[in-house]
């Protein structure tokens, strides 16, 4: 049993891989002493040198065109873009140029990197650094796209984001960089495409993305003292999906909740609930109910920030509304 | 006309293949579209041949080129087949890519043509990436960065010559001022001077005659080799003119282009020409040896053109593949 915060865990994950791999860099604003503003790359400079811990300008597109180039001639530039927010200003690069490379040189081409961002609100922070953007990138094919939901993930899943040959996106909640989990001395990989089935039960499934899995998890110990039986999974990656262990999920429960922290329109809860109807539809007692981010820009205000982001309490009284057979929504 | 680079007579004559390779390459890719047999359509190098021959020419497989969606050029003058990229305008399975990335984004790996780009500037990152990489693993390679006047436009350039610049990047960024920006003059969208931006950033910056492929070409051997050596990046415009228009269906161009100016590039600077009445002042070769020339080229280019019409279409499984790469 070793706990470590989530922050010393992607440390760890880095540092790791560029021991066992020269090519592996790290790259963008104020990664090298400053150790990024959330201190998560300190110490890597001493180790690894400038040449491989590179300071950049304020450049978001241009660093990561940087590495887009790097990728494609043999290195593995692992890019912190400091706020999830911030991938607005490398779309290009990220999903013109990176996830389409391979295949727009059918095969010749590959990009092997990593953008390692966050997601998360409610740290009063406001509308430009407070989204959870992971549905855009998950919507273009080319990219695989990583959630980890604590310490444990965060290593396992960016070591596994490193080693991948292709660009792959890894969001991690800001507010969880201090949350510690027990994460093994030993190595250890998580592979993509596998989901964590983290409670078993048989009335209804919790699906909970990155930090919605603490929000998952804390609705099952409010249920569970009604004797509401909880199943909670933790999908890890959305792309690949792990549609095999939610879709059982759903035919065994046959009510499922999916919380995540992106915008509820259009997004990764619109999209896990659609294939669990398209799929499952016959095995379910109620409709697939979808819990997203409230559809606003992030608001400052404290209060009215709380009130846009899925809460334990908000997840519970749905639970207990489809367990009883009631409605979520009037007809 | 610069005074030659060397006495190697070969090299002039490779160019001088290299150049007519492009323009038999672009005027059957042109009749391709005119005849309705391609899909989409495409953009024209024609005109242009002297700066990608010029550049390429001082350049070793090894060494990495980005291009642009007017990159038939490119391809062709660091080294690649004609059957393979008219396989590729054409869709079909052995083209470059699989057929997957058609006229505007063929890559050629295996000469260090990194790809055409359909986003205009889209490739300077990873032109300037690629620098990045023979920097930090001591690789003797150099990137050229092809783009044009248009791209200038875009605030990408700013951010990576900023940090080739404080890097020392191997890399040469190739601007080939066409004097249009699609449909509109450069002179209408580009403030100042176009060399004066790259010098902001500290960065030595050339101008070149781009239909003058002897001129061009001694620039670039001695730029390249300086590269070689750490003293990067480097800047060079390059004053060129494109025959068509933007692509093969701006036919109506007037308004934005009068048929004078066309046609006084064609008659006058032609960089075929130019080159050709030089080799034969020289001595180096004669008229009758330049038409062989032309001729076997032109027609190396319609065995290529009726190899890829007659070619197969990639099997309808390809679909999905290649969009991610199976990690070993």
């Amino acid at each position: 049993m070793r706990l470590i915060t989530l922050s010393q865990a992607v440390n760890e994950a880095i540092a790791e891989e560029m021991r066992l791999d020269s090519s592996v860099f790290l790259i963008g604003e104020d990664v090298a002493e400053a150790g990024t503003p959330f201190k998560i790359t300190s110490g890597l400079v001493e180790e690894f040198g400038t040449e491989r811990v590179i300071d950049t300008p304020i450049s978001e597109p241009g660093f990561m065109g940087l590495a887009v180039g790097a990728a494609m001639t043999g290195s593995r530039p692992i890019v912190d873009i400091m706020f999830g927010d911030f991938l607005f200003l490398i779309m290009d690069q990220l999903c013109n140029q990176a996830a389409k490379a391979h295949y727009m040189s059918g095969g010749k081409l590959n990009v092997p990197l990593v953008v390692r961002t966050n997601l998360g609100a409610t740290r009063r922070s406001a509308a430009q650094h407070s989204q959870s953007l992971h549905a855009l990138v998950s919507h273009i094919p080319g990219l695989k796209v990583a959630m980890p939901s604590s310490a444990y993930e965060a290593k396992g899943l960016l070591k596994t984001a490193i080693r991948d040959d292709n660009p792959v996106v890894i969001f991690e909640d800001k507010l969880m960089y201090q949350d510690k989990a027990d994460v093994p001395e030993d190595e250890y990989l998580i592979p993509f495409g596998e989901a964590a089935v983290l409670q078993e039960g048989n009335q209804v499934t919790l699906i909970g993305t990155s930090s919605m899995r603490q929000v998952c998890e804390e609705a099952a110990l409010i249920l569970s003292d009604e004797k509401i039986s909880v199943e909670i999974i933790d999908p890890r990656t959305l792309v690949p999906l792990d549609e095999k262990t939610i879709l059982n999920s759903a035919k065994k429960t046959g009510r499922v909740i999916v919380v995540d922290e992106g915008h509820q329109n259009f997004g990764v809860t619109a999209e896990i609930a659609s294939r669990i109807s398209e799929k499952a539809f016959y095995y379910l007692d109620a409709p697939v109910i979808r819990m997203g981010a409230m559809d606003v820009p992030v608001p400052f205000s404290p209060v009215l920030e709380d009130l846009t982001v899925p809460t334990a309490e908000k997840v519970a009284s749905n639970a207990r509304k489809i367990v009883a057979g009631e409605l979520v929504h009037e007809l | 006309m610069a005074k030659k680079i060397n006495t190697n007579s070969e090299s002039y004559l490779k160019m001088y293949s290299q150049m007519v390779k492009i323009r038999s390459f672009e005027d059957q890719a042109n009749q391709l579209y005119l005849d309705a047999k391609m899909p989409g359509l495409t953009h024209m190098y024609s005109g242009e041949e002297a700066v990608a021959v010029g550049i390429c020419e001082a350049l070793t497989v090894k060494d990495k080129i980005t291009s642009t969606h007017r990159g038939h050029g490119h391809c062709v003058a660091k080294g690649a087949e004609l059957k393979q990229m008219f396989c590729e305008l054409l869709g079909k399975e052995e083209g470059y890519c699989r057929g997957k990335g058609g006229s505007m984004h063929i890559a050629d790996q295996s000469n260090g043509n990194l790809g055409a780009n359909a986003i205009v500037g889209g490739s300077m990152g990873i032109a300037t990436g690629s620098a990045l990489r023979a920097k930090l693993n001591g690789d003797s390679d150099v990137t050229v960065c092809f783009f044009g006047d248009g791209a200038t436009a875009q605030g990408l350039l700013y951010e990576v010559m900023n940090m080739a610049a404080l890097w020392n990047l191997p890399v040469i960024y190739a601007c080939e001022n066409n004097g249009y920006s699609e449909y509109t003059a450069t002179d209408e969208i580009a403030a100042g001077d176009i060399l004066d931006r790259a010098r902001a950033f500290g960065i030595e910056a050339h101008k070149v005659d781009g239909q003058d492929v002897l001129a061009v070409n001694k620039l670039a051997t001695d730029l390249v080799a300086r590269a070689r050596k750490g003293e990067g990046p480097f800047f060079i415009e390059l004053i060129t003119y494109r025959y068509h228009g933007h692509h093969v269906g701006d036919i109506n161009r007037t308004y934005y282009r009068s048929k004078e100016e066309e046609e006084d590039w064609k008659k006058n600077k032609d960089p075929i020409k130019i080159l050709g009445d030089w080799l034969v002042s020289e001595k180096i070769a004669s008229d009758d040896e330049l038409q062989i020339i032309r001729d076997d080229i032109a027609a190396e280019a319609h065995v290529a053109v009726q190899y890829a019409l007659e070619a197969s279409y990639p099997n309808s499984n390809e679909v999905d593949m290649h969009v991610y790469m199976e990690t070993t």
